[in-house]
């Protein structure tokens, strides 16, 4: 008896999982299908890249230069047993190009913007507006979840690159102005090891999926009412996964 | 008025990532594996290529000349056959030698190309003839225990 009630509890909770999956799937879709009405009204989406875009700079900004200060101090360490302090440039440089930036980025994006776009909308759904503006004939996909969608596709890669080229110069300043390695030979060994294609235009395509996957998720969070501390938690364990995929598909060679 | 300021709060986002995205494409990394510079394509083939592998630097004098493009087994003479991708503004002579050398104890492996004394210029689709492998560590490991072996024989 015990033994049927839990398989039924395990079934239960399959079958809603898989439900609410493919419903995600399906608001994304229609989000994706809705999005070409935008290019009428640009507003909106620059609305939404201030609101989210231009109130992460500064946590995004300050927590890189820390990172790259951070990891000039540990890189040297570790790198100075082994008489190639020289390489701490491209240390510093390839671990926010291609892993740093983009994850810490994506996280701190999850913390700061994501919660407030749960927040918003699910405020805006337990008041009813969302039914409201359905009453209208306005798709409330259309006129609130896509711009944001939208604005924060294009926010994270360009905080990603910030947050890199912050670090980068965090970097700088601890291993040349403060230690003192070489300042020739920690660019040089930088712009040497540093590859166009392999390592910065793959750390650009982790932050736009990242971009994607945290935006969408804080949204449908909020579109369906759903707990804020809820959104971080899934969007985060999200970046986790899609960066170990990611890095398997394109570093594994 | 609300609505410029905004725009241009935006406006410099867009630049300042833009810029960042710039910084990290053009000073921090190097773009040798798009570069439009001519090139000409030249084979050598190898007993040993230790470690080497594609886009490796090609080097004559320790100035880079060119980059590796492919790598493969000769199954026919049971060599590695390596593909070199030369900088078309450099020409060098048809009896030119390749070496495969290690920047410093423990570095990347490079090929070294020592000019030859041929009038004629190597072409696209030309072989070099005169290689020299890689020095693998653990043979130089059993030579020098041989030749110490060796020694220790003699002495007594």
């Amino acid at each position: 008896m015990i033994g049927r009630r839990l398989l039924a509890g395990l079934g239960n909770t399959v079958r809603d999982y898989v439900e609410s999956l493919g419903y995600a799937t399906r608001t994304f879709f229609t989000m994706l299908g809705l999005s070409g009405g935008l290019l009428r009204r640009p507003r909106l989406i620059v609305e939404q890249l201030h609101f989210i875009g231009n109130y992460s700079l500064l946590i995004i900004t300050l927590s890189g230069l820390f990172v790259g200060m951070v990891l000039g101090l540990q890189g040297y360490y570790t790198l100075n047993k082994y008489g190639a302090s020289e390489s701490l440039g491209l240390l510093v440089a390839l671990g926010l190009t291609r892993e740093l930036g983009p994850v810490i980025t994506a996280l701190l994006f999850a913390g700061r913007a994501g919660t407030s776009l749960t927040a918003e909308i699910g405020l805006m759904k337990a008041g009813e507006q969302l039914s409201a503006m359905e009453m209208m004939a306005v798709n409330p996909i259309q006129r609130v979840l896509a711009p944001r969608f939208w604005a924060g596709v294009v926010a994270v890669p360009l905080l990603a690159s910030i947050f890199s080229a912050v670090g980068i110069f965090g970097g700088y300043l601890v291993g040349v102005k403060l230690i003192g390695v070489d300042a020739g030979a920690f660019w040089s060994q930088m712009q040497s090891g540093v590859d166009l294609w392999k390592d910065v235009f793959n750390g650009f395509v982790k932050s736009v999926v990242f971009g994607i996957a945290i935006t969408f998720i804080a949204l449908y969070q909020g579109y369906e009412a759903r707990p804020t501390p809820r959104s971080v938690v899934i969007s985060s364990l999200m970046i986790w996964w899609l960066d170990f995929m990611l890095t398997a598909l394109m570093f594994s060679r | 008025m609300q609505r410029k300021s905004l725009d241009v709060w935006v406006g410099l986002f867009i630049v300042i990532g833009v810029a960042a995205l710039m910084f990290l494409a053009l000073k921090a990394g190097n773009n040798s594996s798009f570069s439009l510079a001519k090139t000409y394509e030249i084979t050598a083939k190898f007993d040993n290529i230790g470690s080497l592998r594609p886009q490796a630097a090609v080097k004559a004098s320790g100035v880079v000349v060119g980059r590796v493009a492919e790598i493969a087994f000769d199954d026919k003479s049971y060599k590695a056959a390596v593909t070199l991708e030369m900088d078309s503004t450099y020409k060098f002579p048809k009896d030119s030698s390749a070496k495969i050398l290690t920047s410093g104890l423990l570095g990347e492996q490079y090929i070294g190309i020592e000019a030859g004394g041929d009038e004629k210029n190597l072409a696209a689709g030309d072989k070099i003839a005169r290689t020299q492998s890689a020095a693998v560590l653990e043979d130089l490991i059993n030579q020098f225990i041989y030749s110490k072996a060796a020694e220790g024989k003699d002495s007594n």
